[in-house]
């Protein structure tokens, strides 16, 4: 990409049109609730961490970084949030290379080359939330889902055959369909089947996730989407999703409710990726800073298609831009765990571990009931998956990079 | 001591080899290969990364004549260490158990006082505890009266590969602590193990700084020789250094005649 192009990107509003269609638009006149405000019963950590958070994104001024600026960054042991602002920025592009390159330094010497691999198990796909870029969003008309213990054991049974030892367990945003309950069966059935358990659910109070951490969970993950509270709320119409600063401090009540580490995300491609992705950043660097314990991971999606709407896209997050971003997450804070989605094709993938990315998903399906032969009532998927190799040949390819592939590294306690 | 009766005693049991050998972010096929080009006969193994009847399984690539150190790592205070401990000596059939609480996902700094309870209480279970510690003189004599077999301190932090910067303190560990000192973490050379031996450290503990080179059994091997060299060193007697200049061929006080 031409420098030229990349000024003229950041200039504009970044608005990304493949995601709406005429409906949308005309939801999109309609009266919504004020996105700022609590709704009953959800809690309120009182952290100052998100003010700081948006504060520093507001004020991120990427094009006034330099080439030396960049070079500075590089050069540092440890690095500063300036120097991650400079990593993010358009200067650092052109040199992507060297930057790559000092990625893979931090991560060999923080990881070795251990590359964990796991899978997303989707356990449900009813959601309540409007959130117009999501196939499971609640106004998109798909085949609904939700298995059952019978199910779930089945799917995991069939998951842990392949010999994997992490699973993330994945819900729509529904709390009537999917109740906290639920989701605590669902973890006491992972227990019998895998070492580590993940959670991307909903977002929830801090006595919510203590529980689901005694039914065995220890890791949650919330993406925030965009850190631009004026487009999130023109991309999450209805639901409780729309609630920006419940969703924003769900990492810090998961830590609150005793869990071991919490995942950060930004949707790349929905507003200013740099600046996204500066926020996540730095989100995740303050709540490391407040809880030292905690164990901070990134995932780094981009916007994929779903179904009903084939036309979205990243918009000007290419390969390079993605590069750009999960290397300045490793060399930021080099010790954090790096997941690099399905999103992605192979190609991707697997060059991204080889540079700064530790964690893999193998084997995926974001459907419901797709892992074990006998479930007739299956539900759609959540977007298109452009990786679709087996457990087995994931970690061939891992090998065949001279990574070693490692299913498990935790202890829960 | 001297260099023919030099035995190296850990818990009861005697060693010869000085080299404790890590086993984490190692491609598992290089294992073997390691211990053997190492010399080692004490390995350490995260109990989380032991994955019993699953792929990719560690304990399937140490040989049975290396005696394994399980490690408490991912317990975040002295309980969680203590539970892990317990797990440890089913899993892997060892009295032997380096204590690891961290909870500091940055640094991965051990915390002392966490460390001391552990202690006391895997001692009194006959456990051969094993110590990781930040290198303070006040927090070594405490692991000592809990019953540690040893004090592990660290040289810089964990996986850094930035040697010993925490020099002076472990000196003072080693001049002052009837238990053998044994430097544990940070170690990226050869050249600085040697020199923690020759310090009169017991022991040299590394892992990353092997895992992470280019030729990876080759390195074991470099710091076998490297530890060896600085345990003879450690035992001749070093050479007198001078700190100050040269020594002048022509005293200062030859003039001097009545």
């Amino acid at each position: 990409m031409s420098q030229d192009t990349i000024t003229e990107n950041s200039s504009k509003e970044h608005w990304n049109e493949s995601i709406v269609n005429e409906v949308i638009l005309e939801d999109l006149k309609q009266n919504r609730i004020d996105h700022m405000t609590y709704l009953p019963g959800m809690e309120d950590p009182h952290s100052d961490i998100m003010d700081k958070v948006i504060d520093a994104m507001n004020h991120y001024d990427y094009e006034k970084y330099t080439e030396a600026d960049v070079r500075r960054a590089l050069a540092h042991d440890n690095r500063t949030p300036e120097d991650f602002a400079a990593l993010l920025s358009p200067a650092a592009l052109p040199l992507l290379e060297e930057i790559a390159q000092e990625a893979r330094r931090e991560t060999r010497k923080h990881f070795g080359n251990s590359v964990y691999m796991f899978t997303p198990l989707y356990i449900a796909n009813y959601c309540e939330n409007y959130c117009i870029y999501c196939g499971f969003n609640c106004h998109n008309k798909i085949n609904r889902a939700m298995l059952n213990p019978e199910q779930i054991e089945k799917e995991m049974q069939a998951i842990a055959e392949t010999g994997l030892q992490e699973i993330l367990i994945l819900t729509g945003e529904s709390r009537a369909k999917s109740d906290v309950k639920y989701i605590g069966e669902a973890c006491k059935i992972a227990r019998k089947y895998f070492r580590v358990i993940g959670l991307e659910v909903y977002p929830m109070n801090s006595d919510e996730y203590a529980y689901l951490h005694e039914c065995g969970a220890d890791y949650v993950t919330v993406f925030q989407e965009t850190y631009n509270s004026d487009k999130y709320e023109t991309l999450h119409l209805a639901g409780h999703k729309r609630i920006f600063p419940y969703r924003l401090n769900a990492q810090e009540r998961a830590l609150m409710g005793g869990m071991r580490g919490v995942g950060f995300g930004a949707l790349l491609g929905l507003d200013d990726f740099r600046k996204d992705a500066f926020a996540t950043g730095y989100h995740a660097y303050l709540l490391q800073r407040k809880y030292p314990h905690a164990e901070i991971a990134f995932s780094c999606p981009r916007l994929r298609p779903i179904i009903n709407n084939d036309r979205i896209n990243p918009m000007d997050v290419h390969e390079p831009q993605l590069l750009q971003v999960v290397c300045a997450y490793r060399l930021f804070m080099p010790f954090a765990s790096i997941t690099v989605s399905t999103r992605e094709c192979a190609r991707v993938r697997d060059n991204m571990v080889n540079i700064a990315a530790t964690k893999i998903s193998a084997g995926v399906s974001t459907g419901i009931g797709e892992h074990a032969d006998d479930i007739e009532e299956k539900g759609d998927d959540q977007f298109e998956i452009s990786d679709d190799r087996s457990v087995k040949e994931v970690y061939d390819a891992l090998l065949a990079h001279d990574l070693q592939p490692v299913m498990n590294d935790y202890i829960y306690v | 001591m001297s260099k023919t009766n030099d035995k190296f005693i850990l818990g009861g049991h005697e060693f010869t080899s000085r080299f404790i050998l890590g086993s984490g972010k190692f491609s598992l096929d290089l294992v073997k290969a390691c211990i053997e080009k190492a010399d080692a006969q004490i390995i350490t193994l995260a109990l989380r990364r032991a994955n019993e009847g699953g792929l990719a399984n560690i304990l399937d690539y140490i040989p049975d004549t290396v005696t394994l150190l399980p490690n408490t790592s991912g317990a975040r205070t002295a309980d969680e260490a203590v539970r892990i401990a317990r797990l440890s000596r089913e899993v892997c059939g060892s009295d032997f158990v380096k204590i690891e609480v961290v909870h500091d996902s940055k640094y991965l700094l051990p915390d002392n006082y966490e460390t001391i309870k552990a202690t006391e209480i895997l001692a009194k279970e006959g456990f051969v505890v094993m110590p990781y510690m930040y290198p303070d003189l006040n927090a070594a004599r405490d692991l000592a009266n809990a019953g540690a077999a040893c004090i592990m301190p660290l040289g810089s932090p964990i996986g850094s590969n930035k040697g010993l910067c925490t020099k002076e303190f472990i000196q003072i560990l080693i001049n002052e602590i009837d238990l053998p000192i044994i430097v544990d973490a940070g170690i990226g050379r050869p050249s600085q193990a040697c020199e923690a031996m020759e310090m009169g450290a017991a022991a040299v503990m590394a892992n990353t700084a092997i895992a992470t080179a280019g030729d990876v059994p080759a390195m074991a091997e470099a710091f076998k020789k490297a530890i060896e060299a600085g345990r003879s060193a450690y035992l001749s007697g070093m050479g007198r250094t001078l700190d100050k200049g040269a020594s002048a061929s022509s005293p200062l006080t030859g003039y001097l005649q009545d």
